[in-house]
């Protein structure tokens, strides 16, 4: 390369783009589990009732308005009054005082199945993903056995020998939901055993036991709240549901479940009686229901911010400013080309503040002609690949831009009159080949489903087709690969079966995503030189987007060089390598790593930016 | 594919004699002298002691376990300790009730709790918020409580659907089918919406895919694109909760035919509980476990059929 430092102009000329290095913002650290959960209001209400419940339960115990068991036959199937708040049964027992007196039942009953779930599931999927090997396979298999189990039939058969005993029923219930905290467990466990600090704590002698406490039991406690509350919300149906069999406490003592069974009897006259019991069951089982919910929010929300503003985006903009921004562009579109892009613009809205994406960009193509779109991550380059076929992501959109292809004009905000032209006149390939073929369908079937859709050709043509298209992107026996499943097939493969499906319908443009960063460096030669090679065949002009200055020289008639988002220059590829104007430009080639020196560090773009900065100020 | 069979037979069978011998050791570990519990009333040790030996309690737990699996083989249950009838014939009139519930539950799940899913992740809006909304109701109600207050409404008040009772399919499919609608709805509900919130789940994970952008960028109508792309590709989570769901399903029946007083084989099972009836509950323990591993085996052999890794590794 022949920039040197001594050509860059001192003052930049006005019509150069602004140009700043760009600081990523530091994220703060995101506040503990507990803190985050309990911010959810939810959460907190799930806890007041629970709370309530409890309070209740003690007071059941020694206080209930009226003798729960008291039976007054001149008072039956009475509706809710000032004397009995919540009416009276069939046996004009007060209702109130019969849920308050059942209240600790449930409790305990809760509990105990919780605590032997937790205890067996910490400790069991603790040693499975903390030692792995044997342990893991063992416990594994016991956890598959009692999923399989048909839970209710063991524990009636648990009632019958230990005598009707519900704290029996609870903790072999509480077994049984040990296996989902097992595995909940290991899996946390596993990911953090992965992490290099803990390689490094064992390194420096310290102990299983101290490691597990001190590293591995913080963070399973997000994940075991979310598990151990929706266990508990199956515990309490399972507690209620085996006194409404009459399987638990024997009659007249009160139960929540058991009034439930006593209301059944009485429904034909008195529907009434199924109310406060069901309430009561329902209001506790969305307790924990919500709390668990709430606890899994707040454990992912330390790793993925925002995980729930999906949905509606927020549009900012004055809708008059973008028609205007966008009428513009079409005037400035040149007709005389195969292709001409104006002021697209592409912007992402964050609640009240909307970041440009890329600026203002232009571009034109002619028929069979390679431009290369250059820049680092970030930049904007696959972004507005993507803008031309009306494929943004959720979240970003075009805000203004004018496209001409053909001689038709479109709008590009408008993604709907972009449709038609994707597969049919654009094709596109991307950057991970493997991702972008649907893994359940062979190759053959997803070629054959693209033709059938463009050229309307019946299954035995379109499936003689796809076999040729196979070929012609040098595919060696495609008879063969066309019957494979994408994960039966190399990357270099995969991505000519890629390219191969972009081709169905002789598209005039090919948009090609960094087509070949994920393959190996042979293959990316022959992957270009085949994109190359159709190009001049089809007469088929391609936006190349890559990073690599190599590609950009071995395939591309001219480049344009993005850096967040803003247009640095676009020139031929001879003039950009010979005398590239812009300081970026040759901060971006000098951080070639073909270029280094043996005993220098790497070039990167940061230092060649910092220098070329600096250095004119410094004359 | 014949050799995933294999492999999860290999891994089945075992586990249906675990459960069986899990049942014998807890008879024989319990505090409870299940003879006695069974006489109740009668105090006379000499009774007692004849009915221990008749149930063979006296033997060995390994003895009466293999007594019980050679029984078994030859197609005999044992006798019912109370009315001295044939288990299996018990079981064997009770069956068709039991499966009808889970074929309809298993039909009834997958259709509305899929085609719920797939609406709440591709309309989202109002329409996912109601399904929200329902689904919660759904899971916090206890579908006895739901049962009761179905048969309220529709039985009591609307005098629409028979509140209890039923009547064979070839006998009268109409009579079938108004007896079992309640029963099918009540213990679908929760599953339901644990299978709409899986498929909404998956759905919106699948939907977000590199290769549901390539499959745009190819120009396929939006239908094969979310019905036959996404859909397929979001179905191994979907079939696991499926199946865990069926599992569970075990237990809403045993309620569910309690309550509208079906003669399945669950309330067979809630009867020899209530009365300590251990022949009985032995059977109905080797049926629904059976069921239960069947249900494995299904989603095992969905997996495969599902998707291409699992088939052809």
């Amino acid at each position: 390369m022949s920039a040197t430092e001594e050509e860059i102009p001192v003052d930049a000329p006005v019509t150069q783009p602004v140009f700043a290095p760009k600081a990523a913002v530091a994220q703060p650290k995101p506040p503990s589990f507990m803190v985050r959960l309990l911010k959810k209001p939810l959460a907190v209400a799930s806890l007041v009732w629970l709370a309530i419940v409890v309070t209740v339960g003690i007071i059941g115990q020694f206080w209930t308005p009226y003798d729960p068991i008291l039976v007054n036959l001149k008072i039956f199937k009475e509706l809710p009054s000032a004397e009995h708040w919540l009416g009276t049964d069939a046996l004009g027992r007060d209702v109130m005082s019969r849920l308050m007196a059942g209240t600790m039942l449930t409790i305990t009953g809760v509990i105990e199945a919780m605590l032997t779930a937790m205890i067996i599931g910490v400790i069991l999927g603790l040693v499975a993903g903390y030692f792995g090997g044997w342990w893991d396979r063992f416990i594994m298999q016991i956890t598959n056995i009692i999923v399989a189990l048909p839970g209710i039939i063991l524990l009636l058969t648990v009632l019958v020998v230990f005598n009707r005993e519900m704290i029996a029923a609870m903790v072999v219930f509480g077994i049984m939901g040990s296996a989902t905290i097992t595995r909940v467990v290991r899996s946390v466990t596993l990911s953090v055993r992965q992490e290099l600090y803990i390689d490094a704590a064992r390194i420096s002698g310290l102990g299983s036991f101290y490691i597990i406490t001190r590293h591995v039991v913080p963070r399973i406690i997000g994940p075991l709240i979310v598990q151990l509350s929706l266990f508990s919300a199956i515990a309490i149906v399972t507690q209620t549901g085996i006194n409404f069999l009459g399987l638990g406490v024997a009659p007249p003592a009160p139960t929540w479940g058991g009034m439930v069974a006593e209301a059944a009897v009485a429904m034909n006259d008195f529907p009434w009686l199924l109310v406060p019991s069901g309430i009561a069951i329902a209001l506790t089982v969305l307790a924990f229901g919500l709390l668990g919910d709430s606890a899994r929010d707040a454990a992912s929300e330390g790793w993925t911010k925002s995980a729930r503003t999906g949905g509606k985006v927020q549009n900012n903009d004055n809708v008059a400013e973008q028609d205007a921004a966008v009428a513009k562009a079409k005037s400035e579109l040149n007709m005389d080309t195969f292709l001409s892009v104006r002021g697209l613009t592409i912007v992402a809205d964050n609640g009240e503040k909307t970041s440009v994406l890329v600026d203002n960009m232009s571009l034109d193509l002619a028929h069979g002609e390679t431009l290369g779109i250059v820049g680092e991550s970030g930049s904007g380059k696959t972004l507005t690949s993507l803008a031309l076929m009306g494929l943004l992501p959720t979240g970003t959109r075009v805000r203004a831009g004018a496209m001409q292809l053909g001689g038709q004009v479109f709008d590009l905000r408008d993604h709907d009159s972009i449709r038609d032209l994707r597969g049919s006149t654009i094709g596109m390939i991307f950057q991970e080949p493997m991702a972008a073929l649907d893994p359940c369908f062979t190759i053959s079937s997803q070629i054959v489903e693209v033709i059938r859709r463009h050229l309307g050709l019946d299954k035995k043509a379109a499936k003689e087709m796809a076999v040729e298209l196979l070929r012609k992107v040098r595919i060696p026996n495609p008879e063969e690969i066309a019957k494979r499943y994408p994960h039966q097939v190399s990357g270099g493969m995969a991505q000519r079966v890629g390219i191969a499906k972009a081709l169905v319908a002789n598209p005039k443009l090919l948009l090609a995503d960094e087509p070949t960063t994920a393959l190996d460096v042979t293959v990316q030669a022959e992957v270009l030189d085949l994109i190359r090679d159709l190009s001049e065949q089809n007469d088929m002009a391609v936006i190349l987007v890559t990073h690599d200055w190599g590609v950009v020289a071995d395939s591309c008639d001219r480049a344009l060089v993005l850096y967040h988002g803003e247009t640095m220059e676009m020139d031929s590829v001879a003039n950009l390598f010979s005398k590239p104007s812009h300081p970026y430009t040759q901060a971006l080639l000098k951080a070639n790593p073909h270029n280094a020196k043996v005993g220098q560090p790497l070039p990167t773009i940061q230092a060649s930016l910092e220098s070329l900065l600096n250095a004119p100020r410094k004359k | 594919m014949l050799r995933i069979v294999l492999n999860r037979l290999a891994l089945a069978i075992p586990l249906v004699f675990i459960v069986t011998f899990l049942a014998f050791w807890l008879v024989s570990i319990g505090p409870t002298d299940v003879a006695a519990t069974i006489l109740q009333g009668e105090t006379s040790p000499d009774v007692v002691e004849a009915l221990r030996e008749e149930l063979g309690l006296n033997q060995p737990l390994l003895v009466q376990y293999g007594n019980w699996v050679a029984g078994i083989f030859q197609g005999n249950f044992g006798n019912s300790v109370i009315t001295k009838e044939s288990v299996v014939e018990l079981i064997n009139q009770r069956l068709g009730v039991t499966i009808s519930l889970f074929i309809g539950v298993l039909v009834v799940v997958s259709v509305f709790g899929i085609g719920l899913g797939v609406i709440s992740a591709v309309k989202g809006g109002w329409i996912g918020r109601t399904i929200d909304v329902l689904s919660l109701g759904g899971l916090v109600f206890p579908s006895f409580w739901l049962a009761l207050i179905l048969i309220a409404i529709f039985a009591v008040q609307l005098r629409w659907l028979p509140a209890t009772g039923f009547v064979r399919f070839d006998e009268d499919p109409m009579l079938w089918f108004l007896c079992i609608v309640m029963p099918v709805t009540a213990a679908s509900v929760a599953a339901i919406t644990s299978v709409a919130k899986q498929t909404r789940d998956s759905m919106s994970d699948a939907m977000s895919r590199d290769y549901i952008r390539s499959l745009r960028a190819s120009g396929l109508s939006r239908t094969s694109i979310i019905y036959k792309h996404a859909l397929r590709n979001a179905s191994l989570p979907v079939v696991t909760v499926l199946g865990l769901v069926m599992i569970s399903a075990v237990t809403t029946v045993i309620y569910v035919e309690r309550i509208f007083v079906l003669p399945g084989v669950a309330g067979l099972a809630v009867d020899g509980a209530m009365k300590a009836d251990l022949p009985i509950l032995m059977g109905c323990l080797l049926v629904f476990t059976l069921i239960t591993v069947g249900i494995s085996l299904l989603v095992d052999l969905s997996y495969a059929w599902l998707n291409p890794k699992v088939r052809l590794s």
